[in-house]
Formats: structure tokens, C-alpha cells, sequence
């Protein structure tokens, strides 16, 4: 039951081989056991959580379940719920219960899904490995000295060990596909403004995208049926009819134009991963997808853009953060600055404040120009690089990562190294693209390796379809770590 | 040295929508404290702003009405900064790309016209308020205001002495409340004015050291600290100082202006695009459906006032200081043919009444149709203007007509020549000695025999007859 996908776990609760309530059991106890030692959930509240299994069952007995109803999810500590800690990774929210709840959350509970916990997140969705929570690093399921990846990483790390059989999560500059590909979990980032951010902890708004990882792109594909939708209280939030994501899973891959682009498969990309890739596409190709070169020149560029942009748009996006009206304000000051200084000082981590501080610099008077002009000025190049790509394909293949997690403690010592590893998955967020992480290998160390696959805007339902066919002829998904 | 005023003002209209800009709270004022804060005025994590579109189009009425570009394309900035009253730590505003652009406004100065040029004009979500009283030396804040709309309205450095800064602020006023898109309400804040003063030698092109005076919320105020601050100016410049630039604050108990923050200390504000904000664009049709739509304006209805009924220009201008005021004016002089006499009498003793009992036109107990009923009575002679003060007295304290009063307390004006002549005659007989001053060529002694004549009439007779048959009488005999 365990292993179950979410597609299986809704066929047994429709045919009333298990109830809502022993599958959320089933879970706590495994998390009980297992949490210790990953640390991928920050809250767990079984009381809660049992609450919700039987509305759940009730609403099943009343004949108003859904596909989904009485399905276990874990939600990202990004996302408000009302009633629960939403911590964002952070001590600034270590005390904060939020009074309302996100759009995503809303659309979760409104389909009978069941909260099983809080998912364990880089403070504030920044990080790479899930080094930076206040509440200790997850581990990765698959190797307890790997980084799972981040910021996501606990909502990979829960679906990998199976403590959950699906996660929400968010990606700003890849913080679904890394460690979706990290810890060998299937995790889909739509194009920007499909899933509302309302009630999402703002990061870096312009890049910031809800989404959800799951064993398979199926299971994906119902989730996403689930959380994306138009929603009048993001402005960002894009109007437009609602789409069945399973529609094309079945569909065959004939004549599917592949692109691959030149700059992905450079120096800098690992040897093992490389070789997972090639694999990949050679899988592919035997389903009838031709493959072509692409070019995406300013690749390069994304990491001085993004770490222009994203840090920008955080300074002041976490200004809010004053210990005034909620969060962690500092037991002694003298007057209002020291308040806001030793509260902010306090309750931040390192990564978070050299965010904070790259941000006021790119914006400040003097320095605007030459920085966040310029990045958005190449922000525009990339997009345009990404639309003359998708001219000759119809879905672009490539690593997640330029290799498998790598150790807890490697690249902590070191941002620009950590955010060097970001290459492949930042393009991606600045163009506002969708994309998708999905399990294809294992490195030479044993460790997962993620195939990832950038659609078109709106193509979410055709990389399900890459995703899905592959998945069909692959098992590199059904895959579990020993623990 | 003579010295030369330079004024610009920056106007903070809050516009008066329903609810807030970017949220759906209510942005009535006086509720208690921190109830009409929602989720988005708290800034709590993870919410976000949705424009209210009532705000664009309260924008454009404006523009229009300043003959300005309105901008189709506009944008919404970050401005950063902490304070207590600001949750999000970011005031969101406009900084390139404001709606409005390229406005002007007229003026009268004494009886000419100056037309001040409106630099821009910016949409905004005020802040909340800070309360440093009643809390034992910690500071409470109230979020209400948090939110509510507004339209910094700045013009450029244009006038040249307190009057006309008052006159510009004034017509403005005057603009925004004939919209219907502001309250108007200076107490409450709803129209808060920011003075840029500086001083130059007459004849220097360029502008002096300019200091900025902080919401002055009247325009009794805004006189005062403009007039404290040049005084300031000149003094510290003829004492050898320098004006540095700074902002600062008026206190209306000591009359001065006192230092706020130096331009050291000026903040960076660190301006960008807010991203969780789409361009707000504006079609053409949206532009024209509101033109459409637009009453006439107080610069028309004062031409057309001057042209129909003959006024003034300076009375038109009086007249159409606001709205309710100009409809009042219009109604008593379309319904009695008498422009002129109706704007004196709007102008002259309903102005002064209802100033004197703190009363808007809104409320003047005299309804134009009576104040037409009195007016009617003086143009046929019935009234005499001290007779007519006496009926305006006495349409103000009750719900008669002209007519009835007039009845009632037999003020009807004594014309009847018979009558006149045997009052005429009786104060000839009765005052010799003024007759005789008279006919030596003392002509003021007319009018101490006019005032008996008055008199003996219970102030009813008609005083020009009453002058001509005495100069008649006197001269005959």
C-alpha cells in the first residue's frame, strides 16, 4: 500500500478496499518512524490529520467523494493552511499559525485530499540542498549524506521514502525539478501563472510557481487537475478555461520533435548524468521521437540574471518580516531600529539575509541600471532564445543538474558554487516556462538522476505525455530507496 | 534685496471607492482601529494585491478635467522603506509611467487668470496611522487607512506667493470634489497638501534651495506655513546662511515650520516594478466612454455664467467654487431672470450666514426656490434691501415663502406717491431747522429728513422716492 500511486491509492478507496483513515494512519506511523532520521517534515499533527481522513470517509459514505478524496498529500511549508504552523523553513515563522489558507491548499481540501504534514524547505525557498531550514537539513532518502535537493527538498524527500504519496511544492529557480531529480521522484513546475500564488510565502514573484511531485507523471497530471485554475486574488493568475492534464497521456510519441540544446550537454555536465540523459532520449527515440539540435546561447546568463532578479524581488518581498504584527520579534530593544534589527537579525538565516542584501544593492540608486535593468534586459534574451528554440520542437530535453546530489556539507561553505548547480533549471523560471523533472537512471555513486523536460507555454499536458510514455517503457520511477 | 517665491505642491487626494486599492476592505473612516484591515493591509505571508479598477477611472475623470495626457500603459512600483504604519514594508505606487501627465489648472489672481501646470499625478495605497499617544510610551497602529486609494496630484513649481499656492489648492479642491471622486475632507484627511518652498533674488533663473512642508491639512494652514517659511528663507539668507534641502513640518499651536529630516537623511527608496502587479492598460474606448460622461467643468461653467447672466468674473469664480454651489446660483437665477442680483445675494449674505453657522450649501435652510421667491420681490420693487435682509432673516428661521412674510409681517414696501408726499410733507413741517440747513446749501440735511420719512414709514417707503419727493418738495417751495 505504501508503494501505491495515487491513481492506485484512489481506485482502493473507491472500491473500499482501504479508508481514508487507515491510509493517513499507514503514513503517520511510517513518517513516526522514518522522520527521525530524514527530517522531511517540519510539522506532523496526527490528530489533525486523522480529522480530515474522517471528513474524508464521511464524505465518501455520503457518496460526494471525489477522484482524490481521502488521498494523503504533504504540504510544502510554503503554503498557508489555516490552523497549521506555516514556517517557511524559517524562525521568523516559527511561531506564526496562519489564519487562512492558499489558493493550492483550498483546491487541495476542496478535492477530500488529507493533510498528512508540514514538508521541510530551504528557509524561505532559498537553497539548492535543503541546507539552509532553520528546523536541520532533510536527508536524502536514497543516501543519508546526500543533500535531497531544494528548496523542495522535503517534499521529494517524502515521496521518495514514501512517508507521503504526493507533495506539494514551489520552483523559483528549480526548487521542484533539482530535487525531484535528486531524490528519483517525478515533479512537474507549470508555466508561470497556471496555479495561483495566493497564499503562497512570497520568494521572488515574478518566478515563483506552485507545483507537485508524485512517483509518476500520471499521478502528476491528477494533482495538477486538481491545484491549477484561475484565481481573481493573484493578479498573476491566468484566466483561461480549465484543462484535463490526463487528456494526452496515452498518447504515442510518433513524430514527437525532441530538442536538445547544444549548451546543456557542455562542459561542466558529469559524465554519468550525461550518459543517463543520452539514454533517456534513446528511449525515446524508440517511441518515435526525433530528435534535433537546439541553441539556447544565453544559458550562461541565467545565473547573473536570476541571482539579480530573484534576490531583488526577495528584499523587498520579505520586508513584511518586522516583528510587528506576527512572526518572531526580539526580546529586548531600545527603540523601533533595534527592534526591527536584532528581530530581522534574529530570526533570518545566513543564505536569506545575503539575499536580502544582494537585493537592496541591485535596486539601489546608482546601481538599478547596471543590474536589475540589465538582468532584465537578458531575462527578455533568454525567453526569446526558448520561443526560437520551440520553433523546431515541441518539448526540450536536458539534465536537471550537472550531476547526482551531491554530500551534505560539500557546497555549503561555498553560495556560488551552490548556485552554479542551478545552470540547467534557472532559464526555465526567467521565461516562465513549465517543466517537469522525471526519474531516468542512477549516477555512479547510486544516487537518483532526473531527466527534465521544458514545454512550451501551456505545454504541461504535452510533457505529461513525454513523461507518462516514458514512464511506460521505464521503472526507473517505481524505484524505491531501502530504508 | 527683493526676493522672489517659488511654490510647487504635491497633493494627496484619497479617492473616495467603496473599498481599498488593492483589496476588497471597506474604506469608510472612523471605525474602530485595525477592523477594516484585511488580510492584504496586514501583509500577512503570502497574500497579494488586486487592483480596484474604480480607482483608474476616479484617475481618469481627473485627467481629463486637467486637460492632461492620460498614460494607457501604466505601471505599479515598489517603494521601499520600514515603518510601523507601511505592513508590507513597501508602499506600492507609481513611478515611471504614472496615469496622469502634462495637466493644467487655472487660477484667478486677484482678477487674472494663471494656469499652473500639473506635472503628473500618480495612483497610491496610503498608509496606515501611527498612534504615539494613549499607549504608555509604546506607539499603537491603526491599519484602516492602510490601502485607501489615492492620487498624488504635483504640480510643477508654478506659483509665486502664498495666495496663489491657496488658489491653486483651492481650485483643486474645488476639481476633485465637482468630480465626485474625492470627499474633500481636509479634517479627515482626505485632501492633504505637501508645500516645496523656495526664495530667489528677483530676476535669478535659477530656482533657490527648496524646502518641502509636510501635510498641512487646511488651507488656513497651508497660507500660514508657506508664509512662516519664506519669512525663514529670507531672514536666514540675509543673515548669511544657506537653505539646505530638507523636509519639514508645520506646527499650526507655534506657527512654525521645524526641521523633519535633512536631505542626508533622505531615504533610497529603491523603486521597481512590482511584480505581483500585471500593467494596468487603459483602451481608448475606456477614455472616451469617461469623457463622455464628464459634467461640465467649474472653468466652463464660469465662462457660461459671465456670458448668461452677466456676472463678474470674479463672482463666477466664487460661484463655481464647488458644485452644490454653482446648481444653487443657477437655480435662483434661472428662475428670477437676475443674475447679478442672485449672485450678489449667494455671494453676499447666504455665503456669510452659512459661514458664520459652520453650514455647506448643501444644507442652507433657504432652498433656491425661496431664495428666487425674495429675489423676485426686489426686482419688482416690492423689497427694499433693507426690507429684503429682513425677509432673508426670516426665510432662514422658518419654512415660509417670500410672499407670505412679506404678508405676514406688512413689509410690503410703501411706493403709493400719495402717501409718500403726506409723509414728506409732515417731516418738512416738523423739522425746519433741517429745511433751512438744506435750502443754505447743506445737502446732508436731506438725508436726516429722508431718515425721518423712513422712519415715519416703519422703513416700508420706497427710500429713492422718498428722495426724489423731499429734493421736489423743498426745492418748490
Amino acid at each position: 500500500m505504501i508503494n501505491a500511486t495515487l491513481k492506485q491509492l484512489s481506485q482502493q478507496l473507491t472500491a473500499g478496499q482501504v479508508s481514508a483513515v487507515e491510509l493517513a494512519t499507514a503514513y503517520l506511523d511510517r513518517i513516526d518512524a522514518l522522520n527521525p532520521a530524514l527530517n522531511a517534515f517540519i510539522t506532523v499533527d496526527r490528530d489533525k490529520t486523522l480529522a480530515e481522513a474522517l471528513a474524508a470517509d464521511a464524505r465518501r459514505a455520503a457518496g460526494q467523494a471525489g477522484l482524490l478524496t481521502g488521498v494523503p498529500i504533504a504540504h510544502k511549508d510554503i503554503f498557508c493552511q489555516q490552523g497549521w504552523k506555516t514556517s517557511c523553513g524559517s524562525k521568523m515563522l516559527d511561531n506564526f499559525i496562519s489564519p487562512y489558507s492558499a489558493h493550492v491548499i483550498e483546491q487541495c481540501q476542496a478535492a477530500g485530499l488529507v493533510t498528512l504534514g508540514r514538508a521541510n524547505m530551504d528557509e524561505f525557498a532559498m537553497g539548492s540542498s535543503n541546507e539552509n531550514s532553520f528546523y536541520g537539513a532533510v536527508k536524502n532518502p536514497w543516501d543519508v549524506n546526500a543533500i535531497p535537493g531544494g528548496s523542495s527538498g522535503g517534499s521529494a524527500a517524502a515521496v521518495a521514502a514514501r512517508l507521503a504519496p504526493v507533495a506539494t511544492a514551489t520552483d523559483t529557480g528549480g526548487s521542484i525539478r533539482q530535487p525531484a531529480s535528486h531524490c528519483g521522484v517525478t515533479g512537474i513546475k507549470p508555466t508561470y501563472g497556471v496555479v495561483s500564488r495566493f497564499g503562497m510565502v512570497a520568494y521572488a514573484s515574478s518566478l515563483d510557481q506552485g507545483g507537485v511531485m508524485a512517483q509518476t507523471a500520471e499521478d502528476c497530471a491528477l494533482m495538477l487537475n486538481v491545484m491549477a485554475g484561475f484565481d481573481e486574488r493573484d493578479s498573476t493568475s491566468l484566466e483561461r478555461t480549465c484543462e484535463d492534464y490526463t487528456r494526452d497521456l496515452a498518447q504515442p510519441l510518433a513524430g514527437l520533435r525532441v530538442g536538445l540544446p547544444r549548451e546543456y550537454f557542455a562542459d561542466g555536465l558529469a559524465g554519468d548524468v550525461g550518459r543517463i540523459i543520452d539514454n533517456a532520449v534513446a528511449e525515446l527515440k524508440k517511441l518515435g521521437a526525433e530528435v534535433v539540435e537546439v541553441s539556447l546561447p544565453n544559458t550562461q546568463l541565467s545565473i547573473p540574471a536570476y541571482y539579480v532578479i530573484a534576490p531583488a524581488e526577495a528584499s523587498a518581498n520579505l520586508s513584511r518580516f518586522d516583528g510587528v504584527r506576527y512572526g518572531h520579534r526580539a526580546d529586548e530593544y531600545k527603540d523601533l531600529v533595534e527592534m526591527y534589527e536584532k528581530s530581522r537579525a534574529e530570526g533570518f538565516g545566513s543564505e536569506v539575509k545575503r539575499r536580502i542584501m544582494v537585493g537592496t544593492y541591485v535596486l539601489s540608486h546608482g546601481y538599478y541600471d547596471a543590474y536589475y535593468i540589465k538582468a532584465q534586459k537578458i531575462r527578455r534574451l533568454i525567453a526569446n532564445d526558448f520561443a526560437a528554440a520551440f520553433a523546431g520542437c515541441d518539448v526540450i530535453l536536458g539534465p536537471v543538474a550537472p550531476t547526482a546530489a551531491f554530500n551534505l556539507g560539500e557546497k555549503s561553505g561555498d553560495p556560488v558554487q551552490m548556485y552554479l548547480s542551478d545552470i540547467y533549471t534557472l532559464s526555465v523560471n526567467l521565461a516562465g516556462l513549465p517543466a517537469m523533472s522525471v526519474p531516468a537512471g542512477f549516477a555512479d555513486n547510486g544516487r537518483p538522476v532526473g531527466l527534465q523536460i521544458i514545454g512550451n507555454y501551456f505545454g504541461e499536458a504535452k510533457m505529461l505525455n513525454v513523461a507518462h510514455q516514458f514512464q511506460q517503457v521505464t521503472d526507473w520511477h517505481s524505484k524505491a530507496p531501502a530504508l | 534685496m527683493k526676493w522672489e517665491v517659488v511654490i510647487g505642491l504635491e497633493v494627496h487626494v484619497q479617492l473616495n471607492t467603496v473599498s481599498k486599492i488593492f483589496s476588497g476592505a471597506s474604506t469608510a473612516f472612523g471605525a474602530e482601529p485595525n477592523t477594516q484591515a484585511s488580510l492584504v493591509e496586514l501583509a500577512l505571508p503570502g497574500v497579494l494585491p488586486v487592483m480596484n479598477k474604480a480607482v483608474v477611472d476616479k484617475s481618469i475623470r481627473l485627467g481629463l478635467a486637467l486637460d492632461a495626457t492620460i498614460n494607457q500603459k501604466n505601471i505599479f512600483a515598489r517603494k521601499n522603506y520600514f515603518y510601523p504604519d507601511l505592513p508590507k514594508g513597501y508602499q506600492i505606487s507609481q513611478m515611471e509611467l504614472p496615469i496622469i501627465e502634462h495637466g493644467k489648472l487655472a487660477i484667478l489672481v486677484g482678477e487674472e487668470e494663471k494656469v499652473i501646470r500639473v506635472t503628473r499625478a500618480h495612483m497610491e495605497e496610503d498608509a496606515g496611522k501611527s498612534l504615539h499617544e494613549d499607549f504608555h510610551g509604546l506607539s499603537g497602529i491603526d491599519l484602516n487607512r492602510a490601502g485607501t486609494p489615492l492620487l498624488e496630484v504635483v504640480s510643477e513649481p508654478d506659483m509665486r506667493s502664498p495666495e496663489e499656492a491657496v488658489a491653486y489648492a483651492k481650485a483643486l479642491h474645488t476639481l476633485v470634489t465637482w468630480l465626485g471622486i474625492c470627499d474633500g475632507n481636509m479634517q479627515e484627511g482626505s485632501f492633504r497638501v505637501d508645500a516645496n518652498v523656495s526664495v530667489r533674488p528677483f530676476g535669478q533663473a535659477e530656482f533657490g534651495t527648496r524646502r518641502e512642508i509636510k501635510n498641512l491639512n487646511s488651507f488656513r494652514f497651508l497660507e500660514q506655513a508657506i508664509k512662516y517659511e519664506i519669512q525663514w528663507q529670507i531672514d536666514t539668507i540675509e543673515d548669511g546662511g544657506k537653505i539646505q534641502q530638507a523636509t519639514v513640518l508645520f506646527d499650526p499651536d507655534s506657527g512654525e515650520t521645524r526641521m523633519m529630516r535633512s536631505k542626508e537623511d533622505a531615504h533610497d527608496y529603491r523603486y521597481f516594478p512590482d511584480p505581483d502587479l500585471l500593467p494596468v492598460r487603459i483602451s481608448s474606448e475606456q477614455i472616451d466612454t469617461i469623457r463622455a460622461a464628464m459634467p461640465e467643468l467649474p472653468g466652463q461653467m464660469k465662462a457660461r455664467f459671465a456670458e448668461a447672466f452677466g456676472v463678474s468674473a470674479y463672482d463666477a469664480a466664487l460661484l463655481t467654487s464647488s458644485l452644490a454651489q454653482a446648481q444653487y446660483f443657477e437655480a435662483v437665477a434661472s428662475a428670477t431672470g437676475q443674475g447679478k442680483l442672485a449672485a450678489n445675494w449667494v455671494n453676499g449674505e447666504i455665503a456669510a450666514r452659512l459661514n458664520r453657522e459652520g453650514l455647506d450649501i448643501a444644507a442652507c435652510p433657504i432652498a433656491a426656490e425661496r431664495l428666487a421667491g425674495l429675489i423676485v420681490r426686489i426686482a419688482d420693487g416690492t423689497l427694499s434691501n433693507k426690507l429684503a435682509k429682513q425677509v432673508f432673516d426670516a426665510l432662514w428661521e422658518s419654512d415660509l415663502g417670500a410672499d407670505a412674510i412679506i404678508e405676514r409681517d406688512g413689509l410690503k414696501q410703501v411706493s403709493d406717491v400719495g402717501a409718500i408726499e403726506k409723509m414728506v410733507e409732515e417731516a418738512i413741517a416738523a423739522n425746519p431747522k433741517a429745511v433751512e440747513e438744506f435750502r443754505a446749501g447743506k445737502e446732508k440735511a436731506l438725508n436726516a429728513l429722508a431718515g425721518q420719512v423712513m422712519k415715519a414709514s416703519k422703513g416700508k417707503a420706497n427710500p429713492a422716492q422718498v428722495q426724489d419727493i423731499l429734493k421736489q418738495k423743498l426745492t418748490q417751495a
